[in-house]
């Protein structure tokens, strides 16, 4: 009895010491608010939330995509894929719900990239709805057999947002750009360019990290039923 | 070609690899190996770009600072990144031989997933030692961590494993406790732009809060003691390169944001006592890791126990700093340590490497005879051990002369003791490693081919970390105008 | 000082920080531990999004919210990367004792 309530003392101070910082915050500090929505025109899109995230601090969002694949890479890197979760019989019931549910989840991921321009949305939003469809789908064993005869595709679109951040990053600095740094007029073309192609590589990267481990990939021998 | 692109090539380029690598994974060894190659002349003609015009600076997307992001190369962040790059490219010239072909079986899906890993940490360093922005360090640090994390588990079995998930939930604590210091940053002063908050930070409870959560947080990263537990059994359970790229560079990072933290962001908030504070726990891991090294069994706990050992010197950076008029001279001092360290480290970790490739195990005990095997490697560990122990002329040495000539100047006598007396210790585990390898058995144990990539890739770090001593003027001329902390640039 | 909608959701975030830490520190299973970094994730975002609100008449801070969406994103990965490895790592323990470990 006493020892828990030692063990939660640590907890309890932690906890004071950072009420005591955060309440000493001031109620209204310079923030960035003003600054954001006074450039909102110039970064081509209406939503100052896709406006930080793709043009102002792209950067940030260019690495994040590179942690992305890298979580993907990583995972792969541990294990093969469990074969029981690759052969399961599909469930009836889950895969009729999802013939009726998954061209619905398609349209509104699309709509969501593309209303983020304008409203909350975006490619962050639009990629965890589908990676979350592309979970129920291989759950409800649609497609399984066909995706792992594609897996060049498969791989392809796992990296294919990250090469096209960075490319259109590097590409607008021939002409004397900075990196990232968007030509006037083209940035709301160029931000939708980059999260469509983001778009698909977060659902499919969310998709296949659910999945915890590689298919086969050549060379290697299938992998084997779990004990 | 102009500082801009350097400035973007340099993280770019690694990522764009990586994913060469990783779509590609036949081709992944070469790509590996150019890319590092290549990284050396960027850093090398930013490095004398700075030298000759001063820091370079470049805001991404066009936006200035507090909305955009900024890069920025300064003495410092160039010379880490001069590390970086060589060093990464010696250790990617031992990966070839490690990970080569010429080792059999499940070691071929071992080599398809270290480049692009490989190249995926290199790309973080790079993007953290040009970032003044904190949100974007964070960032940085995550994907230094998680690659880091994901390369010591590359060895595979239940102590790789073990200890890779140690580190990930030690790096990810750190990460958050990191994150939370600066939502404190930006909630307090409205920008997460180091330049502008070292401008704008004052004394207040929220950033004394912020400065204690940041530095704990990084302190996990760079395993500074106490928070030093989880690197010596991810360094003896990684692969070779791995391990060197741990203790050389990886650790490196979070020091580094330390110190622009400490001495630009929050130069007007910390205290004497603080400074310390760091000092003291500086202290106490040379001590306890020495010590720790000295009783060690094996040869890569004992390297292990030594990188935390020699990251405590580098934390008396703190005290000295905060209240010292010779910034040159320190700044020098400390730089020269670090980099001979890195070089060090990694030469150590690449020989112990071959030396347990060679005979199938790295008891210090059984090495008999060892440097009849395998010279270049037994050398390679002794001139390293030189660097490490500050033998002159060694840059280990002028980086100590100058810490021990900036604790005198300054009154501060107990770091006299601190560094002399590490010094000892370190000599004394040397000598106990090398009185083990150098003794006079002639008998010819059954052993596995090194290749001569490994071996000679590992002498010419152990040569680096020993030769810098010669060229110390030349990092000297860099910093002379970094003055950290003040107003800052 | 902060007005007091946005004092319950900062002490909320502070809260859940430290619920969070202590978690990974228990180190009881590694799943708990995972779910404390969450956890302890989530409080900092929580402490981000409200300093968005704090924003005097008119429309939130979108700087925050964004670097909120960026943390989401890293946390996830990293938990992906935690879960992997924690079976990965259970599996090995597993085939070294022949049986589940306690």
């Amino acid at each position: 009895m006493i020892r828990r309530t030692i063990g939660w003392l640590p907890s309890a101070l932690a906890f004071g010491v950072l009420s005591w910082a955060l309440l000493d915050l001031p109620a209204n500090p310079p923030g960035l608010a003003d600054a954001a929505l006074r450039s909102l025109e110039r970064s081509g899109v209406a939503n100052p939330v896709t406006a930080v995230l793709l043009n102002y601090r792209g950067y940030d969002t260019l690495l994040e995509v590179a942690v992305l694949l890298l979580a993907i890479v990583a995972v792969w890197s541990l294990q093969p894929i469990s074969t029981s979760s690759v052969a399961e019989p599909a469930a009836p019931i889950l895969s009729s719900l999802l013939r009726s549910l998954l061209p619905l989840l398609l349209l509104t991921s699309g709509y969501l990239l593309w209303i983020g321009a304008f409203a909350p949305g975006g490619a962050f939003q639009g990629g965890a709805l589908l990676g979350g469809a592309i979970v129920l789908m291989l759950l409800g064993g649609l497609f399984r057999r066909r995706l792992w005869q594609r897996l060049a595709l498969l791989q392809a679109s796992l990296w294919v947002g990250l090469a096209v951040f960075i490319g259109v990053g590097m590409g607008v600095m021939f002409g004397g750009g900075r990196f990232l740094e968007y030509p006037n007029g083209h940035a709301g073309n160029l931000i939708l360019l980059i999260e469509t192609a983001a778009l698909l590589s977060i659902s499919v990267t969310l998709g296949a990290l659910f999945f915890g481990g590689r298919p086969s990939l050549d060379g290697e021998p299938p992998p084997e039923a779990n004990p | 070609m102009s500082a801009r692109w350097i400035m973007v090539l340099l993280p770019m380029l690694p990522l764009v690899a990586a994913i060469g690598a990783f779509a590609f994974p036949r081709a992944a060894r070469s790509i590996g190996s150019a890319t590092s190659l290549a990284l050396v002349p960027l850093a090398g003609i930013l490095a004398s770009m700075v030298w000759r015009g001063g820091e370079l600076a470049q805001f991404v997307g066009g936006w200035a600072a507090p909305l955009g992001i900024q890069l920025r190369a300064d003495g410092v962040a160039v010379l880490l990144l001069l590390m970086v790059s060589v060093v990464g490219m010696l250790i990617s010239i031992y990966a070839r031989g490690y990970f080569g072909p010429s080792r059999a079986s499940a070691a071929g899906s071992e080599a398809r997933h270290f480049w692009p890993l490989w190249l995926f940490l290199l790309a973080s360093l790079n993007v953290l030692f040009l970032s003044r922005d904190a949100f974007n360090l964070y960032v940085a640090l995550e994907l230094n961590g998680l690659s880091a994390v994901a390369l010591v588990a590359l060895a595979g079995g239940r102590a790789a494993l073990g200890s890779a998930l140690r580190y990930l939930f030690v790096s990810l604590t750190g990460s958050l406790l990191y994150l939370l210091g600066v939502a404190l940053l930006y909630g307090g002063y409205g920008t997460v732009d180091l330049v502008l908050l070292a401008e704008r930070t004052t004394s207040e409870p929220h950033s004394w809060v912020a400065l204690a959560l940041m530095t704990g947080g990084l302190m996990m990263k760079s395993a500074l003691f106490p928070a030093h537990f989880w690197l010596p059994p991810a360094h003896s359970s990684a692969p070779a390169p791995v391990s060197a790229a741990l203790s050389a560079l990886v650790v490196k990072a979070g020091f580094y944001v330390l110190l622009r933290l400490w001495f630009e962001v929050f130069g007007g908030v910390v205290s004497f006592e603080a400074a310390q504070l760091m000092g003291f726990l500086g202290a106490a891991a040379v001590l306890w890791g020495s010590l720790q090294a000295l009783i060690q069994e094996r040869l890569k706990l004992l390297v292990a126990y030594s990188t935390v050992a020699q990251l405590g010197y580098l934390f008396l950076l703190f005290p000295l700093a905060i209240g010292s008029s010779q910034q040159g001279m320190l700044w020098t001092g400390g730089l020269m340590f670090l980099l001979s360290h890195a070089a060090a480290k990694a030469a150590m970790f690449l020989a112990a490497g071959s030396i347990q490739r060679a005979a199938g195990h790295d008891r210090i005990r059984d090495l008999d005879g060892i440097t009849h095997a395998l010279p270049v490697s037994a050398f390679t560990i002794g001139l390293a051990g030189i660097s490490l122990v500050g033998l002159p002329p060694s840059a280990g040495f002028i980086g100590k002369w100058l810490l021990l000539g900036s604790s005198l100047e300054q009154d501060q006598w107990w770091w006299v003791v601190v560094i002399l007396g590490g010094s000892l210790l370190a000599a004394a585990y040397m000598i106990r490693l090398l009185s083990h390898a150098f003794t006079r058995t002639r008998d010819t144990k059954a052993l596995h081919p090194i290749s001569w990539g490994m071996e000679w890739s590992a002498f010419a770090l152990a040569l680096l970390s020993f030769g810098l001593g010669f060229a110390a003027s030349a990092p000297a001329r860099l910093l002379e105008n970094v003055v950290l902390g003040g107003s800052g640039p | 000082m902060t007005d007091a909608p946005n004092a319950t959701f900062l002490l909320a975030g502070a809260a859940l920080f430290a619920l969070g830490l202590r978690g990974i520190f228990a180190g009881v299973t590694p799943l708990r531990q995972i779910i404390a970094v969450n956890v302890m994730g989530n409080g900092v975002f929580l402490v981000f999004i409200t300093l968005a609100a704090r924003v005097a008449g008119g429309r939130p801070d979108p700087v925050p919210q964004a670097m909120v969406l960026t943390g989401i994103v890293v946390a996830v990965c990293a938990t992906g990367l935690a879960l992997t490895l924690a079976v990965r790592h259970r599996q090995e323990q597993n085939e070294r004792s022949g049986t589940s470990p306690p």
